[in-house]
């Protein structure tokens, strides 16, 4: 079994993801490839562009059913959290359903993207261990996943939205951990000893 | 709450980090990698590193100190300077950067922030602009604000607004390395005009210039660069001050 995979798709900045595991003393292993994704002990699911290139991309692997299937600790960021729902309006694109809800494009009644540290609501979820109420994450997105019955935190910003999804195995978070200093790091820290 | 970014920014020349005053008279400030790590630990939302290196050589070691950024820092960083291509982007993004920040090469090749926005997405593509106020008019100035053009701040910002740039990055070369606040009036009316965020840039010199930017000139962000690097702002001291007056920050 391999250890920790990050899905490398081609597109999207795997990098600070993989500098952010190493900085907590992991060492990822980057790949495309559906049986590494199927094997593996534990995934991250990075996702950075444009969603129709990267469901295309996933498609084209067959990662989009390697990721479905997975039974270990699941955790796609941004774009990948998006995927994993049940569609998205970019593109009008189909996820891979897991969370069950759906993306959106934000309205026009503040600044888009929603670019930089917001406070989240959490509901006490074990990926939250450590991290007390309020804490800022780092976003930057323009779409945004609907709150519902897999919603593990809240994030308000023009109107109130999932900032984390949870279901099962797979987890989702619309911030960037990697990028969300020492909160984040605790964040990664709480995946990885799921 | 959406907080408001505060966020230094490295000139770097060959490695190395230097301010200049009114974009003169550089000075050395220290290591980069150091830097930033104590910015980020100190609370920083973001940090931006501007290459001012002419020589080839120097680019090279730019990008290698991109990824020697990217293996320490755990929040955002942008990095800006000599960006003319689609390819250079493309380095520095693997390299670990989250943004770029393209100045001149945008104003002589206004697709290029298309190009960028379609490939990387409009996140990670920062238009800076610097300008000078001539005659009541915000001239768009080019080459670290050696040379005018013909092109008018709020009429570029909207430009590259349209083109696809994700945030906009205005320093006022009035203001910049004058110490008495920032650009605020013409602040508001850019961030009022455009629906995305803008970065205040030029002219911190207290604490108050921050509150001012992120009330008066309604700034998303404010960045400032000698003031940090010298020691005369510190920045949880500079957050707390912000928090006590109502904005929200992250502290």
């Amino acid at each position: 079994m391999a250890d920790l995979v990050i899905v490398d798709y081609g597109a999207g900045n795997v990098k600070s993801v993989e500098f952010a595991l190493n900085r907590l003393g992991v060492k990822p292993i980057l790949s495309s490839d559906a049986d590494v994704v199927g094997n593996a002990e534990r995934v991250i699911f990075p996702g950075v562009g444009n969603a129709e290139f990267v469901m295309n991309a996933l498609k084209g692997k067959g990662l989009d059913n390697a990721i479905k299937s997975l039974k270990v600790p699941v955790l796609g960021i941004c774009l990948g959290m998006q995927l994993m729902c049940t569609r998205t309006e970019e593109g009008n694109v189909e996820g891979l359903a897991i969370f069950d809800t759906i993306v959106n494009k934000f309205p026009a009644k503040d600044k888009i993207p929603h670019m930089g540290w917001n406070s989240i609501k959490t509901n006490g979820s074990p990926i939250f261990k450590g991290i007390p109420e309020e804490s800022y994450f780092y976003f930057v997105h323009s779409y945004y996943a609907e709150c519902c019955t897999n919603t593990s935190s809240v994030c308000d910003y023009i109107l109130p939205f999932s900032a984390s999804l949870e279901k099962d195995n797979f987890f989702g978070c619309q911030f960037h951990p990697e990028k969300s200093g020492e909160m984040g790091e605790r964040l990664l820290n709480n995946f990885l000893k799921l | 709450m959406l907080s408001k970014r505060i966020i230094p920014c490295l000139d770097i020349k060959d490695g190395r980090t230097v301010k200049g005053t009114n974009f003169l008279n550089l000075r050395d400030a220290g290591d980069p990698v150091d830097l930033a790590d104590l910015y980020a630990k100190e609370g920083a939302d973001e940090l931006v590193f501007l290459d001012i290196t002419a020589t080839h050589e120097g680019r090279k070691t730019f990008a290698e100190l991109v990824q020697r950024i990217a293996e320490r820092i755990n929040i955002p960083f942008t990095v800006g300077g000599g960006i003319s291509t689609v390819d250079d982007v493309q380095l520095l993004l693997r390299n670990g950067a989250d943004k770029v920040s393209i100045n001149s090469a945008a104003v002589r090749n206004p697709q290029l922030i298309a190009d960028l926005a379609a490939k990387f997405g409009s996140q990670c593509v920062v238009v800076a602009i610097d300008a000078k106020c001539i005659d009541g008019k915000w001239v768009v100035h080019l080459n670290g604000g050696r040379i005018p053009t013909e092109l008018e701040l709020f009429a570029w910002a909207k430009r590259a607004q349209e083109l696809g740039a994700g945030e906009i990055l205005f320093t006022s070369m009035d203001h910049d390395g004058v110490h008495e606040g920032y650009a605020n009036e013409t602040l508001a009316e850019l961030s009022e005009m455009l629906s995305i965020p803008v970065i205040a840039s030029g002219g911190a010199g207290n604490m108050m210039d921050f509150y001012d930017t992120f009330t008066k000139g309604k700034a998303d962000a404010a960045l400032a660069a000698g003031v940090f690097h010298f020691g005369e702002i510190r920045i949880p001291g500079l957050k707390q001050f912000l928090k006590d007056k109502g904005i929200a920050v992250r502290v």
